[in-house]
């Protein structure tokens, strides 16, 4: 165990290395003078120039600037924005938990019901129910999910007036931003109604962002439970006169839950590409809207700071998922 | 004993074989039925479209589709904030759209097979070092480096083609290298090997085109990534620009009337959704009858 570690911890550093050069580059290739950008309309006397390019370091040779770029990184500098002046680390983690919550509802959302979804859609092989619900997977897999989002709106906003179109909660509620996450802070606020209110901002983002990763945890529920289906221990189990529910809700699910698992965090990232198109449509104030506004202000720190930190982020949770499954499936570690 | 010795079939062509398994999936060969019509709506686009989809007119701005109250035939699908006619938009759409899929698809796949092949015949240093490159551009959400990658290209639709068929060119890469290493170990490889053949030879005559059956699979899935991308790129501004008639770029124009005029909404979303749904339709299909596993079962 502890080498297949070490075997995953080595790898994981020269991917760390060649995220932190590529996103370093990025903001080398771009075009226009960083320090130009930065200065604006107002302009720069040369002085002035030469000055901010011995600060920022733009005037040493490059493999320096990258070094002290890594250095930077590994501190947890990772610059400031150009447009708010703040260090690109601190709003991150601002606003890291919006997105944080939004995704952990949009994935218990899919988990809640997908892994029944397909379960049942397994158990019923052939039938209506399964051909109706893998067809409904499909095209929950196909959907482009910023459409998706406007016909909800258009539904359940516009027409129903159920919930609201947009932002985290209701203006009207004001309490002190606690830890980040709305839920909680409403909670805790005891205003009356705050709580409600951030639970039905949360819906509509909830559903979109959860599309994607509840047709595919239903799919592969599904196609995982018919494998296992198939095996002689549930034979056995049946033989012995269990019930249905036992063997299918325990005896084949807990087995089944191996690629299950493996595909959840794996969608760590396609949730992170999702919030992005989810964030901005929903005026959510996480990080997937935080990068492409910076992406149209051209906020280079920031686009460089947020897509170094996603991927890191994005690396983490799949190595994670990498040593989990190496947990649960002794099999792999071997290799 | 002769007759019935006679009157067994030859082996079918692989072809014939494949199309026999394929057809058996019912939803499939309709993926594909619904795939070659918007094909033809693609390559025809120009003869077909009632009116010149950039064409304003001016008195008939937001008009409902026909069968909805105020229209008309005139307009079947209605007309869009600016007076222009859907359903000539959506059609001219298509085109923009399966000319992002081939385009994206075919360099993707291209580079990504090389890469794949070489990786898989490289010495290992060599195999390593490609291999962590592409973990490094599968770290980053696709999406994500889609929209900064053409944040640095500058907005186009062409930048976007790049820019995704960048973010696709791994999983290619992956897979390619994958299917060399298992057949690499099979007779038939060290057979022509002891036979003289040449790397080269080795490589992309003897041992490719036994790995192309997974390979198809994943072109046609990232066909329909493609189209999805490429539309969620002109969504947010980034891909294709007004007022050219690109699905996405049509809904990212017509967001604010969505409360007032929902069929500038609802067309581009369900062309968008029936093209991607029919090709994950196919793709499905083409998995099935190409896998060996499933097939004999």
């Amino acid at each position: 165990m502890l080498k297949f570690l070490t075997s995953r911890l080595l790898t994981f550093i020269p991917t760390f290395l060649g995220v932190t050069l590529i996103s370093f580059a990025f903001i080398r290739v771009l075009p226009g003078d960083p320090i130009i950008v930065m200065a604006g309309e107002r302009g720069l006397t040369e002085e002035r120039y030469a000055e901010l390019m011995t600060q920022f370091g733009f005037d040493k040779p490059m493999i320096a600037q990258f070094w002290d770029y890594f250095v930077g990184v590994l501190q947890g500098d990772l610059g400031q924005s150009y447009v708010t002046k703040k260090p690109v680390w601190d709003e991150f983690f601002a606003l890291f938990p919006a997105t944080l919550e939004l995704s952990a509802c949009a994935m218990i959302f899919a988990i809640l019901l997908g892994l029944p979804a397909g379960v049942i859609a397994a158990v019923n092989r052939g039938k209506f129910f399964d051909r109706a619900l893998m067809s409904t997977a499909l095209i929950g897999y196909s959907m482009p999910i910023f459409w998706w989002a406007l016909l909800l709106i258009i539904v359940f906003s516009g027409n129903l007036q159920w919930t609201p179109v947009s932002g985290r909660i209701d203006l009207i509620y004001y309490f002190p931003n606690e830890t980040g996450f709305m839920l909680y802070d409403a909670f805790v606020s005891g205003q009356k109604g705050a709580l409600w209110s951030a639970v039905r901002h949360l819906i509509l983002p909830t559903i979109v962002l959860g599309t994607i990763p509840l047709a595919v945890i239903a799919r592969q529920t599904r196609s995982a439970m018919l494998e296992v289906l198939g095996e002689d221990y549930i034979r056995t189990a049946r033989a012995k006169g269990m019930s249905p529910i036992r063997i299918n809700g325990v005896h084949a699910l807990r087995n089944a839950l191996i690629p299950v698992i493996t595909v959840i965090g794996l969608s760590v990232g396609t949730l992170l590409a999702g919030a992005i198109l989810t964030e901005s449509i929903f005026s959510w104030p996480g990080i997937g809207k935080w990068m492409v506004d910076s992406i149209f202000r051209r906020d280079y720190p920031v686009v460089q700071g947020g897509l170094l930190l996603i991927a890191v982020m994005v690396m983490i949770v799949n190595l994670l998922v990498d040593v989990l499954y190496g947990v649960i499936n002794p099999k792999i570690r071997k290799r | 004993m002769s007759d019935i010795a006679q009157k067994q079939p030859s082996r079918p062509s692989a072809l014939a074989e494949f199309w026999y398994y394929f057809r058996e999936n019912r939803g499939a060969v309709f993926g594909m039925w619904i795939f070659i019509g918007f094909l033809i709506l693609a390559i025809f686009a120009p003869v077909l479209v009632p009116y010149d989809p950039t064409e304003q007119f001016r008195e008939h701005t937001l008009q409902p589709p026909v069968w909805a109250e105020g229209g008309s035939w005139e307009f079947v699908l209605g007309t869009d904030p600016l007076g222009r006619d859907m359903l000539s938009r959506l059609i001219q759409g298509a085109q923009y759209s399966f000319f992002v899929g081939i385009i994206v698809v075919s360099v993707a796949a291209t580079g990504g097979i090389f890469i794949g092949v070489i990786s898989g015949f490289a010495p290992k240093w060599a195999d390593t070092l490609i291999m962590r490159i592409m973990d490094i551009i599968l770290a980053f959400p696709s999406l994500l480096l889609a929209l900064v990658l053409v944040a640095i290209l500058g907005p186009s639709l062409t930048n976007a083609m790049i820019a995704i068929a960048i973010v696709l060119q791994p999983h290619y890469v992956r897979l390619t290298r994958a299917s060399v290493l298992s057949e690499r170990q099979k007779d038939y490889v060290t057979s022509a090997r002891v036979a003289g053949a040449s790397k080269m030879r080795l490589m992309f005559i003897t041992v490719l085109p036994n790995c192309l059956a997974p390979i198809i699979v994943q072109a046609a899935l990232s066909f329909s990534t493609a189209i999805l991308d490429a539309a969620a790129l002109g969504f947010l501004g980034m891909g294709a620009q007004p007022p050219t008639p690109e699905w996405g770029t049509m809904l990212a124009e017509a967001r604010e009337f969505i409360l007032r005029a929902w069929w500038v909404v609802t067309f581009p979303g369900v062309a968008i959704l029936i093209t991607v749904l029919a090709i994950n339709l196919m793709g499905d299909g083409l998995r099935d009858a190409l896998d060996p596993k499933l097939k004999r079962s």
